[in-house]
């Protein structure tokens, strides 16, 4: 054991794992951030808390990871490169530690020039796999980057996310085996619409012994319409969305197309549970924390189990 | 090289409304192998300045001069006689000129009349782009030849991110190919892709800008 956090008891112990995410809002209203992190109470192990995701403001994840810890809730706190160099990202992964955060998720971040501030900087100092590094040193030999011992090592679960759907496709898997090489101890990938394109995935994570050493978390991001379909197809880079995803929720009517794409994303959460070398799911309902409850609960996945 | 483009003329003209003679001056170095701010690009800026200044019913008299490096202090010396009597000058060298003749002359007012974007290359007549930011520390050996740092929109040492798609960046709607993808083609083609598979590590900023002021003093070449 790390950290001892519950995800990484729960993923221990052999437990299919359930991670949730809740992003923070564009002001600082914590009442909204509380509102919809409370639909996700028991649901998951543990809760994604974004940091400025899509490169447009929001309040910080180290202040939401906190609100989430006084729900009761175990954040999984994202940290970006984009956005500090080495001295502001050690910084807060120590403050985290400090706050009894004990799950971080180690991030490039989308660039800017996506978000609501294309005109800033970005800095870029360390890439996630370097981020990671730095945590793992920190934590594993009480070490920063520059060498300067740390008192008090931050006692961190280590994550990444892997995207199994951009190119070059054969370098997915060993690209995530460098996340892995340099200190994730669990991985969330991209959002999973295409299940061919994710088996070949996999079956090459199996075969480079990366299931071994990392647990791997199916990301699912159920579709609320054509509409939503359509544009992660069409805008968000690096991802795929099949065809046939699109059409099934064409073939319904328009107020039974949410209905649908809740039943679509539970049929592919069991296909992922059922792939070799998937440790659970990473579920990003964007937008739809209300509708969480109700996903996991038709995949069978709460009540989640408790693991001391 | 140094690569440049104009200011727009209209910004240029608003720099230097309230003067009445005013020098141009180019460079025969970068500037003019970029067409942007050689002995002919001085020709037509000033030629635009005036037919401006003409309509406007405010008219300019420009001298016209362009330097052989205005990156070298003896060629700004050239200098001296036109802006005895000059309200202004504008430079279309790179960003280094205006400096250095601001560096000479510190009671004339001077202004920029290009963008320095880059350093780069030609890519074909009228096509230029950047290669390198000149971190100080050249790196591209372990990349193929390529430099990720300059080329990379999230500078990655360790990429493709997630947002690499057919060879085309996220970043640029499509029209900047993932440099990763080129890296990773180029050490395929050359049987060295185990060179990727290992982590880099950090990189020390301080030969880059982040160091502070970069002087480089070659004793041996001094007098």
């Amino acid at each position: 054991m790390t950290a001892g956090s519950n995800l990484e008891k729960i993923l221990k112990s052999g437990h299919k794992a359930v991670t949730c995410e809740c992003g923070p809002p564009r002001g600082a209203d914590a009442e909204h951030f509380r509102h919809k992190a409370s639909f996700l109470k028991g649901c998951g192990d543990a809760v994604n808390v974004t940091d400025n995701q899509t490169a447009v403001v929001r309040f910080c994840s180290l202040a939401a990871s906190k609100i989430l810890l006084e729900m009761g809730l175990e954040p999984v706190m994202q940290m970006v490169t984009r956005d500090m160099n080495r001295i502001g990202l050690q910084s807060n992964v120590l403050g985290a530690a400090a706050l009894g955060i004990k799950n971080l998720l180690c991030l490039t971040g989308d660039h800017q020039s996506f978000g609501d501030h294309p005109q800033s900087k970005n800095v870029h100092d360390l890439d996630s796999i370097m981020l990671l590094h730095t945590v793992k040193t920190m934590r594993d030999e009480g070490k920063m980057v520059s060498g300067t011992e740390v008192q008090g090592r931050p006692q961190m679960f280590i994550g990444a996310a892997a995207n199994p759907f951009a190119d070059p496709q054969d370098f997915r898997v060993v690209r995530m085996g460098k996340k892995i090489a340099a200190g994730a101890q669990f991985i969330q990938t991209q959002c999973i619409y295409n299940m061919e394109r994710f088996r070949h995935f996999m079956e090459m994570a199996n075969d480079m012994g990366l299931t071994e050493k990392a647990y791997i978390l199916a990301g699912i991001t159920p579709l609320k319409s054509v509409g939503m379909a359509n544009y992660m197809k069409k805008f968000v880079p690096g991802l795929d969305v099949p065809d046939s995803c699109i059409a099934r929720l064409r073939g319904v009517p328009k107020d039974k197309q949410a209905a649908e794409g809740i039943k679509l994303a539970v049929e592919q959460i069991h296909e992922c549970l059922e792939m070799k070398g998937i440790a659970g799911i990473h579920l990003m309902a964007i937008e739809w924390e209300e509708r969480v409850p109700e996903i996991l609960e038709t995949a069978k996945l709460v009540p989640r189990p408790k693991v001391d | 090289m140094v690569i440049g483009e104009s200011k727009p003329l209209a910004e240029i003209l608003e720099m230097i409304k309230d003067f009445k003679k005013v020098v141009v001056a180019g460079c025969k170095g970068c500037v003019t192998v970029c067409n942007v701010g050689g002995e002919k690009e001085v020709a037509i800026l000033a030629t635009e300045l005036r037919i401006a200044r003409k309509a406007s019913g405010n008219e300019l008299e420009i001298k016209e001069y362009t330097c052989e490096r205005q990156c070298d202090p003896e060629y700004i010396e050239p200098l001296d006689d036109l802006v005895t009597d000059a309200d202004a000058l504008v430079s279309i060298a790179c960003s280094v000129g205006p400096q250095y003749v601001v560096a000479r002359y510190p009671y004339l007012n001077v202004y920029p009349g290009i963008n320095t974007t880059c350093i780069g290359g030609s890519q074909e007549h009228g096509v230029w782009k950047e290669f390198c930011q000149a971190c100080g520390n050249c790196i591209i050996h372990h990349f193929g030849g390529l430099c990720p740092i300059t080329r990379c929109a999230k500078q990655l040492l360790n990429g493709p991110c997630g947002g690499s798609s057919e060879g085309i960046c996220e970043v640029g709607k499509g029209s900047i190919p993932c440099i990763w993808q080129l890296i990773y083609d180029r050490l395929k083609n050359l049987g060295h892709l185990h060179n990727l598979v290992e982590v880099k590590l950090y990189k020390d900023w301080s030969t880059s800008r982040d160091g502070g002021l970069r002087t480089m003093i070659r004793e041996e070449l001094k007098k």
